[in-house]
């Protein structure tokens, strides 16, 4: 009975499957119902769970949204290019915007506290990769994510942009400061 | 014009010298294109190394583009095509269905590819083999990209037409062979994909050429992973024949139980598919519950099928060895594996690369939450090397080794070179994707010119392990390069050069399955149930141990970031 040739015993399927096999095939389907109830186990227990909030948007609301947000949270510029560092609001909403090649503006988020992190693109598909921690998350034009985060470390992270979006990709690179 | 035949003198397969010329040339391009996508490889390779930085950035997204496109696709559909031929007429032993179709298909592939190259190298269409609307590549672009898809979907149904032909003609008794059945899991993935394709693929051809006003960017990801992951699952079903076909071959190994091999291919016809999702798990706009149940292949089905065939695979080859003698303790089966033949080297590396290093990393990539830890880092072009190049390039090479004598009459050249190919290619690509994988888990981004960020308003500076793990996967990218180029130019020298070998009698009769040859004896000597295997109980029991540790680390891992809600 080669796997090239036809099945010698026609009746192939009436044959007893051995002990060895029942056994790993038992374990597999173990270990798969495992993997499958972790991640429901995740969503009720877990503290990692990637938001499903979305609106759908277009560039022109995001950005008067956007816009207000920082003017009136604003706490200083930075660098040459004056990039606004920018507080969350009252309500622990903060809106950051990616089109080519920049996040906008810089956040000044606080340990331990929890926002709502509205994430838009104005263009083309990007990448929110919040390094050194290690977060990545698809950000897609037209549609607003609203992320909920709570930052654990204090520091200085980088959003580099990890979706391919064009020639000035490599250059796309965002900034959040936890206190 | 009446079908021949030709005898093999060396296997006793049969070939439709129609079909045997279709494989051939479906072959010969594929290696072509895997000759392309090989060099692009190397600039790709050379620019994402830091210390040697080769290509600027608009070069870099050329080649990666042109690579993408040259390997997932043309390469390893144009030899799909041949390995369908294959499964069908040969292994039936009957003509194949309509070969003039079947040309159809070879040059609409052919045409297809050429202007999607031609598309991507005059530099209009750096967009990746993804291309994400609303990015947009020029008209050809997509063109290229769907006229090669009618020809693989016309390629299909040569291949159920064959599957007619051999039953109404009564060419075998009783099922299918094993291997075919694979073949046709392939073939009903294949078609699911490309009717994807097509679903998505016009409408943004039509977008850029000013037709249509706009391409839901959600949307388009959606339904071209119905199409981009999917043509990965052809080939998973289509090396997992392989790999039966070539222990069949190079061991005389029967499957140990049809019934739960062809089971196994059934639940990839049902699930597999669903790993679309994969790709959208950091998405917006898509729900918890439809990502949890479409990553896992509704309950991890799929992942339980390879690990079956994982099982099954070397549970086979151990069964016929030990058969033939080799039976002190564990392991003397494995030892005296036919280790110099290229055919059956790079199908055991094959193997085992795929299921420790693609198959673990895929899952735990593709787990709902662990996602975020590795989405568009690194670790995925690091997890898909392991999978759809060792798994997948990796098991048509060693199929090839085996067909150069049987389908191109030719003997190979430099017999010590071929037996090193699969081991040079092999170890580099499994290293190779285990320090892209590590750089990924640093966060380093896949498809990004410049660790340095130059040009950005401010710094970040990388851990200096990520440092060391790109500079490990340029000089492992390196010697794989070296390993592919060493196969193309052995299999193309063999073609032009190796010893012209007896090549049979060709007649208009068509032979039944003879008695007396190395493919038939195999078959109807009892059968191979129920023999223990041992060493591969121990083999399996070290992958899901591997499993399961390096998949709770990942949960340790995410419990340590930022929290999310």
């Amino acid at each position: 009975m080669s796997a090239i040739l036809p099945p010698a015993d026609r009746l192939w399927w009436k044959q007893p499957i051995g002990k060895q096999e029942w056994m790993w095939i038992g374990l597999a389907f173990t270990w798969a119902m495992i993997m499958f109830v972790m991640m429901i186990y995740w969503h009720i227990n877990g503290k990692q769970n990637l938001s499903t909030e979305t609106y759908k948007s277009t560039p022109e609301m995001f950005a008067a949204k956007a816009e207000k947000f920082i003017a009136e949270n604003t706490v200083r510029t930075e660098t040459d290019q004056n990039i606004p560092v920018v507080k969350a609001n009252d309500k622990g909403e903060v809106y950051l915007t990616a089109s080519l090649w920049k996040w906008w503006p810089i956040l000044e988020l606080e340990k331990g506290k929890t926002y709502k992190v509205h994430l838009f693109s104005m263009d083309y598909n990007h990448g929110f990769s919040l390094q050194p921690t290690n977060i990545n998350i698809q950000v897609v034009p037209g549609y607003e994510h609203v992320v909920k985060m709570t930052p654990t470390q204090s520091g200085t992270f980088a959003i580099v942009c990890n979706e391919f979006c064009g020639i000035g990709h490599h250059s796309m690179l965002g900034r959040i400061y936890v206190k | 014009m009446a079908t021949t035949y030709r005898n093999c003198p060396r296997t006793g397969l049969q070939f439709d010298t129609a079909a045997e010329k279709l494989m051939r040339w479906n072959a010969v391009v594929g290696v072509v294109f895997l000759l392309v996508g090989g060099i692009m490889a190397l600039f790709v390779i050379l620019t994402r190394w830091p210390s040697v930085k080769l290509l600027p950035a608009d070069q870099f997204y050329l080649v990666l583009t042109a690579h993408g496109v040259d390997m997932l696709l043309v390469w390893i559909i144009f030899f799909e095509m041949a390995v369908l031929y294959f499964c069908s007429s040969t292994l039936l032993r009957c003509r194949l269905a309509t070969p003039k179709w079947a040309w159809v298909q070879f040059w609409l592939m052919l045409v297809g590819a050429a202007i999607g190259n031609y598309a991507v190298l005059a530099g209009e269409s750096s967009v990746m083999f993804t291309s994400y609307a609303p990015m947009m590549a020029s008209p050809l672009f997509y063109l290229g990209l769907i006229l090669f898809a009618v020809g693989a979907l016309i390629g299909c149904f040569v291949f159920l037409g064959t599957l007619v032909v051999a039953k109404n003609e009564r060419t075998y008794e009783g099922s299918i062979p094993l291997v075919t059945f694979g073949a046709l899991t392939a073939c009903i993935i294949a078609i699911f994909t490309i009717a994807s394709g097509a679903v998505i693929l016009i409408p943004t051809f039509l977008w850029s050429v000013g037709i249509l006003k706009e391409i839901d960017a959600l949307m388009y990801r959606v339904i071209w992973w119905g199409m981009g992951h999917s043509s990965q699952q052809i080939n998973v079903s289509a090396h997992v024949a392989i790999w039966y076909a070539i222990a069949a071959i190079a061991v005389g190994a029967k499957p140990l139980s049809e019934k739960v091999s062809r089971f196994a291919y059934f639940l990839y016809i049902l699930f597999l598919q669903l790993a679309c999702a994969h790709h959208l798990l950091s998405d917006p706009g898509l729900g918890s519950s439809w990502k949890v149940l479409n990553t896992s292949y509704f309950m991890y089905f799929a992942v339980m099928a390879s690990m079956i065939h994982g099982f099954t695979v070397p549970g086979a080859i151990e069964a016929a060895q030990r058969a033939k003698g080799y039976n002190n303790g564990l392991f003397e089966w494995l030892r005296k594996a036919p280790w110099g033949s290229p055919a059956f080297s790079g199908m055991f590396i094959s193997l085992v690369s795929f299921g420790f290093l693609g198959g673990i990393s895929g899952v735990v990539l593709g787990t709902e939450q662990l996602n975020m830890l590795m989405h568009n880092t690194f670790y995925v072009p690091g997890h898909f090397h392991a999978t759809v190049v060792s798994g997948t390039t990796l098991a048509f090479m060693a199929l090839t080794y085996f067909l150069v004598p049987v389908l191109f009459k030719r003997e190979l050249i430099a017999p010590k070179l071929c037996a090193l190919q699969p081991y040079v290619f092999g170890i580099s690509m499994g290293v190779l994707s285990l320090v892209m994988m590590g750089a990924g888990t640093l966060g380093v981004s896949r498809r990004h010119w410049d660790m340095a960020f130059s040009g950005a308003p401010f710094q970040y500076e990388w851990p200096g392990a990520a440092y060391l793990m790109m500079g490990l996967t340029g000089i492992f990218g390196v010697i794989a390069v070296i390993g592919g180029a060493m196969f193309c130019l052995l299999i193309v020298g063999s073609l032009l050069w190796g010893k012209k070998l007896d090549e049979g009698k060709v007649t208009t009769e068509r032979t039944p399955f003879p008695p007396n040859t190395v493919a038939a004896n195999v078959s109807g000597h009892g059968d191979a149930e129920h023999a223990s295997v041992p060493g591969t109980v121990v083999l399996a029991m070290l992958l899901l141990v591997s499993f399961v540790l390096y998949y709770f680390v990942n949960w340790k891992y995410l419990s340590e970031v930022w929290g999310l809600s």
